[in-house]
């Protein structure tokens, strides 16, 4: 099952596309980052996803093909937005009995024993909590309802460090827990390559990476070799290029490991953030799967 | 209520329960509690004000006789409470009805409520309906009570007629109309404009606007006006408009000055023309006599017997009530459509 599939999804404001011609399929049973520059597309993306925006052209479904935003899609995702919004003048347990009334589902008891364990008083008014508690309670309220996805957009970008290791481990310690499907955005990388196993890289509004992060690095390496060699680096797939005097340091796209390093050249493993940079740097380059890929499917377009 | 999840559990929810409409009551009771309280509250002063202000003058009409009252201070009174309580509809419509989603757009709150499992649609639908009974029950009751308040000195005398512009739409039926319309153009203007400043200044102005145009163009017209060339109008009648005609033909104020002053009245206004009542009719003129060698008691008996006709379309007291439900009844129709119209836009908009 694919908790989002899209197929040739768009999303235009005005005159802009902040989202092209995206096709993917983000696999069940995954802690998936959604990763790109600022004002890549990863929120807009998101949106369409939890049901907030409509596209503009193509469709978007959601847990195995429910249509997003639908009764059936709303009741299985819970979504935590950008800059976690509460109602402020609300006090905490407030927030709890308003989240219990829109929704099917809502475990009281495990929210009131999260906030208990974090010492968030349920008394005080949303407004007034810190940050990261601000953003405890977000989460605490999307995950007492039990969802089969959970959809984080950039959760991590206000919050300290203590609270973005606290935040993530209360993510990690329900998907162990409850098997829940995670979707999360960042603008940083180093933020979730802990966590996440699944990569989707997007930029300037197209959808440049979407695979495993194992198969990801598996299937590429860096290559260091004479940079007269012009006839091997033809028969690569190159997606990005550094040149050092004579040698010449290759990102390549490769069928897996077993595959032969050419004569002359030395192969080195290559790190999830090099390969995301890599990629970022090229914007024509992209690795994608098909469109009804599910997890074991073989990469089918390597384009440079 | 804390059912508990089972999770990854396949897509066999098609037949899938909505959540209940009951859980909405309380959401909208918490959120909009402290606006309801204001408004009772600005209301309440109000309606104490209006309830000794309506005891005292019955007991004064007890008193003074009610033609008194009415030339005295209850009108004098009644006006200023009037044009005061005129602006309270756009007021309730700017305070409790704009922010309502405009608040949601401009925290991004509606980011957190539009993916709940409630269902956007239905959230707006369910918050919309209450805020708007609630609102039209409390204007209701306000608007029984200025009747009532008022209701010994009204349509007594001309120039008090029940339909006249400054107090039709704060009795009956009316007022409550004109809140849920406020209320509705707040709402509207909300998911339009998206932020709650902007679109509380726009509910006044929409508001006032349509209020302007109901009262000079509509309201004149909800039935065919009477016209009468007597001078002698109902007291509780409401006049429209009034014109000269000579042998039948239109003619204007000025030619009706320019005869009078030939015959030695002097400066002649409008109003001496006007809707004159039993006190005034063309038998006990105001003015002395006119003409050579007093001919004439009157302008008007004057002007009668040289071919001129006094027109004069007005609407009679009796029809307040059909014109409260007309009025009612276009205003509900109005404020269904706009709350409508809010829901479709919170259906389609895009964040």
């Amino acid at each position: 099952m694919n908790v989002i599939e899209t197929s040739g999804l768009g999303k235009r404001y005005r005159q802009t596309w902040a989202l092209r011609e995206c096709t993917l399929a983000i696999p069940a049973g995954h802690v998936t980052a959604l990763v790109g520059p600022n004002g890549a597309g990863k929120t807009t993306l998101l949106n369409l996803g939890v049901g907030l925006a409509t596209p503009t052209a193509g469709v978007v479904t959601v847990l195995g093909g429910v249509p997003a935003g639908s009764p059936a899609a709303l009741d299985g995702i819970a979504f935590v937005a950008q800059d976690m919004p509460l109602y402020k003048p609300l006090s905490v347990a407030d927030m709890l009995h308003l989240t219990r009334n829109l929704n099917r589902r809502f475990d009281q008891g495990y929210a009131l024993a999260r906030l208990g364990e974090l010492g968030i008083p349920l008394k005080r008014k949303a407004g007034k909590l810190s940050g990261g508690q601000q953003a405890q309670l977000a989460l605490t309220l999307a995950l007492a309802r039990r969802p089969r996805l959970l959809v984080l957009d950039e959760p991590l970008a206000n919050l300290d460090p203590l609270a973005r290791h606290d935040f993530m481990a209360t993510v990690m310690a329900t998907v162990a827990e409850h098997g829940m499907s995670v979707v999360l955005s960042s603008h940083v990388l180093a933020e979730l390559e802990r966590v996440a196993d699944y990569l989707i890289l997007v930029s300037g509004g197209r959808v440049q990476v979407a695979d495993e992060v194992d198969s990801l690095l598996s299937t590429h390496r860096i290559l260091t070799g004479p940079a007269s060699d012009a006839r091997t680096r033809e028969e690569l797939t190159v997606v990005h290029e550094r040149r050092a005097e004579a040698q010449a340091h290759l990102l390549v796209r490769t069928r897996g490991p077993a595959d032969p390093v050419p004569l002359g050249w030395e192969a080195h493993p290559v790190s999830l953030e090099e390969l995301v940079l890599a990629y970022l740097r090229e914007p024509g380059a992209a690795a994608l799967p098909g469109p009804a890929r599910t997890s074991n499917a073989e990469p089918t377009e390597v384009t440079r | 209520m804390t059912a508990m999840a089972t999770p990854g559990q396949p897509a066999a929810e098609a037949s899938l329960r909505p959540v209940p409409w009951r859980g909405m009551a309380w959401v909208s009771w918490r959120q909009h509690r402290t606006t309801l309280a204001g408004l009772l509250a600005v209301l309440g002063v109000a309606g104490v004000y209006l309830y000794i202000t309506g005891l005292d003058l019955r007991h004064d009409v007890a008193a003074f006789g009610e033609m008194f009252v009415a030339n005295g201070s209850g009108k004098m009174g009644m006006t200023l409470t009037a044009a005061l309580f005129q602006v309270l509809p756009a007021l309730i419509g700017a305070f409790v009805g704009a922010p309502v989603l405009a608040r949601e757009l401009e925290t991004g709150t509606f980011r957190y409520t539009w993916t709940q499992g409630f269902g956007r649609e239905r959230w707006a639908a369910a918050k919309l309906a209450q805020l708007a009974v609630a609102v039209t029950l409390v204007a209701g009751a306000f608007g029984f009570l200025f009747s009532w308040c008022y209701e010994a000195i009204i349509g007594v005398r001309q120039g008090l007629s029940p339909l006249m512009a400054i107090t039709f739409d704060l009795r009956g039926v009316a007022f409550a109309a004109w809140t849920l319309v406020a209320f509705a153009i707040g709402v509207l203007a909300g998911i339009l404009i998206r932020r709650v400043v902007p679109a509380m200044f726009a509910t006044l102005a929409a508001w006032s606007g349509l209020a302007f145009v109901a009262g000079a163009y509509l309201r004149p017209h909800y039935e065919t006006p009477l016209v009468t060339s007597g001078f002698n109008l109902p007291s509780a009648a409401w006049v429209i408009s009034q014109r000269w005609t000579l042998h039948g033909k239109p003619v204007s104020l000025t030619t009706v000055s320019q005869v009078l002053q030939k015959i030695g009245a002097k400066e002649v206004a409008p109003g001496v023309f006007g809707p004159t009542g039993p006190a005034s009719g063309p038998t006990s003129g105001t003015s002395a006599a006119f003409g050579s060698g007093g001919a004439w008691r009157s302008a008007p008996t004057y002007l009668l017997h040289h071919g001129f006709t006094q027109l004069t379309s007005y609407q009679p007291g009796s029809r307040f009530w059909p014109f409260q439900w007309i009025e009612g009844g276009w205003l509900l129709a109005l404020s269904l459509l706009l709350i409508a119209a809010t829901i479709w836009l919170v259906r389609r908009h895009a964040a």
